[in-house]
């Protein structure tokens, strides 16, 4: 593998996937403006008066929110992350680039600088609305590099898994349908909108059985309690994202090799 | 005193599963030549295509080019091949000038070169006016000429196409039919499928009728048309009886030229070496016998006829709609 090489065609790769999103003035939108922002605004807001702060152990629910917007954005762009590959590939966009001679490994490599910068800014521009909020990060902005670092982490294994569906689907209606399938109850057997403490037994269980919950929990004290209270829970997180990460890059890997060869 | 085969197939075969795409499939391309896969729909010309650019390994068989193994070779045959799919394989956001960079760097050529390639393919197909708008704005013309050059940008051995003119209107397909033959001019190998039988006609030097996954017969149009014998006379009489039929049959049948009778439904197409003499002699042999001819059609071979011949059935594709994947 020739390094000069590989690094001009990642770059060219992954400008077009810059390019692609600056030319979709809706998907451009939504993309900086995104819903996410609207939980954490709306639902902040009105679950400010049902949230009992006994229970949820943070100044306000917006506060408490924001880790879990933080980490369902993460969720979002991750998982959503291998929705162009699938247009490539049916289009036979894909089967053009892989008639060229690049590294089999280029167009994926890609793909990851690309979902990986764009969820990272997404999570500064969520942490500057939460700031003019009131949030402020009780860690201060070494915590916020934490926090980037955590939701990229989960990114990588969460991307995977988009991509290995985009190879492995028969039809795009599959891929959107196995994203719902995934997505929600990610969010809501987790610890994103109501602490685990709050939550009937059997739901606990099976929260404590998604990493979006530990992702979360490591995420959150960042932001309302402090490093005492955070660096036990990120360490223990940090330990989580590299199974998670270390499957589901199995996993990918392998649907990769059977699409592509 | 051939020089080295472009391409060398042997005993080819690729299976999705339960379907057998093509299978036991060898042929030859000889380098500067255009070589035409001719077939109905699903009768694995793009499948073949695939293997032979790399992006679908075989199921058997092996498959050389310009020497190289698709199989254990492939980055090298990669880069020595340019590729024209037969989907537009474009991106609708980019413009026609960063398909060409994106390739430019794909294929690893440095900035400046890159750069003075792209101006001359865009002045090539005629898209240097439109080259700064975004493919979502082309017509389907103007995204097949940006696809070749797309295949041509890495300054290629052999060039694959696919259907090129699919979709095509008549103008546009000439324009096209004559760029190729300036490439294979300029000493380029083509490799190309078509499902049109006037295609494969007038622009392949030399092509490969598939059906079913198999190569039923190879050569020139003009071989494979001599190949019939001769060109063919059908008569028609009033008043046709299996008896006139046959007493026709049977006057013209020791007629010099004549190399082939057969009676179908109520008129008989005689196969015959040459037309001039033989038109004249047929009536004359008609009226002898008192038949009076209702209608007489002279037609050389065709292509179409050729495909009937070798394959057992009329060229029509079987399955216009391939599932792709
Ligand atoms: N990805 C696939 N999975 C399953 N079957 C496939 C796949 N691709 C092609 N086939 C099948 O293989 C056969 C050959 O297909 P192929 O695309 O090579 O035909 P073709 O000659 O290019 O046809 P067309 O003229 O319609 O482009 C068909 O029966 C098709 O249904
Ligand atoms: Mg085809």
């Amino acid at each position: 593998m020739n390094v000069h090489h590989y690094r001009q065609e990642v770059l060219a790769l992954t400008m077009r996937w810059v390019r692609r999103l600056s030319r979709e003035k809706f998907s451009m939108l939504f993309t900086l403006v995104q819903p996410m922002l609207f939980w954490l605004i709306f639902f902040g807001s009105l679950f400010q008066r049902a949230a009992d702060i006994q229970i949820i152990q943070a100044p306000n629910y917006m506060s408490f929110l924001a880790g879990g917007v933080v980490v369902m954005t993460v969720l979002n762009n991750g998982l959503a992350g291998g929705v162009d590959l699938l247009f490539d590939k049916e289009n036979g966009f894909l089967e053009r680039l892989m008639s060229t001679p690049i590294h089999r490994t280029s167009v994926i490599v890609s793909r990851y600088l690309f979902v990986i910068t764009i969820t990272g800014m997404q999570i500064l521009v969520i942490l500057s609305i939460a700031f003019i909020f009131g949030v402020r990060p009780e860690t201060g902005l070494p915590g916020i590099a934490v926090m980037l670092v955590i939701g990229m982490l989960f990114g990588v294994g969460l991307t995977a898994i988009s991509m290995a569906m985009a190879f492995s689907v028969k039809s795009h209606g599959d891929f959107f349908s196995v994203l719902g399938f995934l997505s929600l109850p990610m969010i809501f057997l987790s610890s994103a909108l109501v602490p685990l403490s709050a939550m009937p037994g059997w739901m606990q269980v099976l929260a404590l059985m998604n990493p979006m919950t530990w992702v979360i929990d490591a995420v959150r004290p960042l932001i309302i309690t402090g490093w005492d209270a955070a660096i036990p829970q990120v360490a223990i997180a940090l330990g989580i994202l590299a199974l998670f990460d270390a499957l589901c890059l199995y996993g990918g890997t392998r649907a990769f090799r059977r699409a592509i060869g | 005193m051939n020089p080295s085969p472009a391409i060398e197939v042997t005993n080819l075969g690729k299976t999705y599963g339960a379907v057998t795409a093509i299978e036991d499939l060898s042929l030859t391309v000889q380098t500067g030549e255009i070589f035409g896969l001719l077939g109905p729909n699903g009768a694995g010309k793009s499948t073949t295509l695939r293997i032979l650019i790399t992006v679908l390994p075989p199921s058997s068989g092996t498959a050389r080019v310009l020497g190289h193994d698709v199989r254990t070779e492939a980055d090298t045959v990669r880069s020595l091949i340019g590729y024209v799919p037969q989907e537009r394989a474009i991106d609708r956001f980019l413009t026609g000038r960063e398909h060409l960079e994106l390739l430019g760097d794909l294929y690893h050529l440095p900035k400046h070169d890159a750069k003075t390639r792209i101006d001359e393919l865009l002045r090539l197909v005629n898209l240097e006016e439109h080259a700064d708008r975004v493919a979502k704005t082309y017509s389907g013309g103007m995204k097949r000429k940006l696809d070749i050059a797309c295949g041509l940008l890495p300054n290629p051995n052999i060039v694959f196409l696919d259907e090129p003119t699919l979709g095509l209107d008549v103008q546009s397909r000439l324009r096209i039919w004559d760029y190729i033959r300036q490439l294979r001019d300029n000493g380029l190998t083509i490799v190309m499928t078509t499902n049109y039988l006037e295609e494969a006609d007038q622009l392949c030097d030399r092509l490969a009728i598939i059906d079913h996954g198999n190569i039923r017969v190879t050569g020139s149009p003009k071989e494979l048309k001599a190949g019939l014998g001769g060109d063919r006379l059908s008569v028609t009489i009033q008043h046709s009886t299996p008896e006139k039929l046959a007493k026709l049959s049977g006057g013209v049948r020791p007629l010099p030229f004549v190399r082939d009778i057969r009676e179908v439904r109520n008129s008989l197409h005689i196969r015959v070496e040459s037309p001039e003499k033989s038109l004249p002699a047929v009536m004359e042999v008609a009226n002898h016998l008192d038949c009076a001819i209702d209608s007489i059609e002279y037609q050389r071979p065709r292509l179409e006829d050729v495909f009937v011949t070798y394959t057992g059935h009329p060229f029509t594709g079987e399955d216009p709609i391939i599932p792709k994947m």
